[in-house]
């Protein structure tokens, strides 16, 4: 820990970050593979999580689409 | 990570078969007369109400009241419907059709939403407030004489290592508080090529600051590993 750890985060690159356009591209399946196996989507899809811990926008997006996903799937249940 | 870790779900997508579900919708869309009416119907109803879901979602970092999100909304659920109608070929089976098609839709509000910050807000994208730098990221005011070398370096980090280009888009979102996908429209170019700007001139001002001792040379990402 520094004094100034958010802005050593926010400096911070990850190489395996695949960027936006990537992540989004298969952010759908991402998202279904987290919600049935953590660890596999955390295996396969390092570079999503990478790019997704670093981009606002794009972690926006997906914690939406995991929201909408999970909303649907309640419904289903019921 | 920021983004929460999800209860388990019982589909594994892997397969890239589509279940029984997501190949009644694309028979249906794919179909002609009532058939596909009602599909259209159907999906448009889905996507209204998760639009209007994300949109309350991120009221309150947006400062919007309800007439105006309910636009948004609308918006992005009829945007969402004809780019999903035209791309029905693109659906591969890699999740299911509904989880593919709420990705249209949360897409389409965020694009809204930066549209929309330029309506309401007149922030100069080039205003060079450095003052805000510290409440930026967490500095504590009592504690400015450690950090104030630290800033400048930063400063000067962004005038002398960083392209014109590199240190326009730095000023607007870090300096001016530009959202990225408001940014992107201004531009008339994409998140992913602002991302990718951002993330050659974060590389460069952190390797500028850990030469001249100001930062470890190790990254936080490297420690961990």
């Amino acid at each position: 820990m520094t004094r100034w750890d958010a802005l050593d985060r926010f400096l911070d690159t990850d190489p395996e970050d695949v960027g936006c356009e990537q992540a989004m591209a298969l952010l759908h399946v991402y998202v279904e593979l987290l919600r049935a196996d953590p660890r596999s989507a955390a295996e396969r899809y390092a570079g999503i999580e990478a790019h997704l811990r670093a981009c606002g926008p794009c972690c926006e997006d997906f914690e939406g689409l995991l929201s909408a996903v999970s909303a649907d799937q309640r419904l289903k249940v019921l | 990570m920021r983004c929460a870790t999800p209860a388990p779900d019982h589909r594994t997508p892997t397969d890239e078969q589509p279940d029984r579900e997501s190949t009644e919708w694309l028979r249906s869309l794919a179909s002609a007369g009532p058939l596909k009416e009602a599909a259209v119907a159907r999906l448009h109803e889905l996507l209204l109400k998760a639009a209007r879901s994300e949109v309350n979602r991120r009221r309150s970092r947006l400062g919007l009241a309800g007439p105006e999100l309910d636009d948004i909304a609308h918006q992005a659920a009829a945007d969402a419907l004809m780019a999903i109608t035209a791309k029905l070929g693109e659906f591969r089976g890699e999740s299911r059709f509904t989880t593919w098609a709420y990705k249209f839709v949360i897409l389409e509000v965020s694009t809204k939403i930066g549209r929309h910050f330029w309506r309401r807000r007149t922030v100069a994208m080039d205003a060079e407030d450095w003052e805000r730098l510290p409440d930026r990221f967490g500095l504590d005011p009592a504690a400015k004489a450690e950090w104030h070398d630290l800033l400048a370096a930063l400063r000067r980090a962004v005038d002398d290592v960083l392209s014109a280009h590199q240190r326009r888009i730095f000023v607007a979102i870090v300096i001016a508080g530009v959202p990225v996908d408001a940014l992107a429209l201004e531009l008339a170019t994409n998140r992913n090529a602002i991302y990718k700007t951002m993330f050659d001139a974060r590389r460069k001002i952190r390797a500028e600051l850990a030469a001249n001792g100001y930062l470890d040379t190790q990254t936080p990402t490297a420690r961990q590993r």
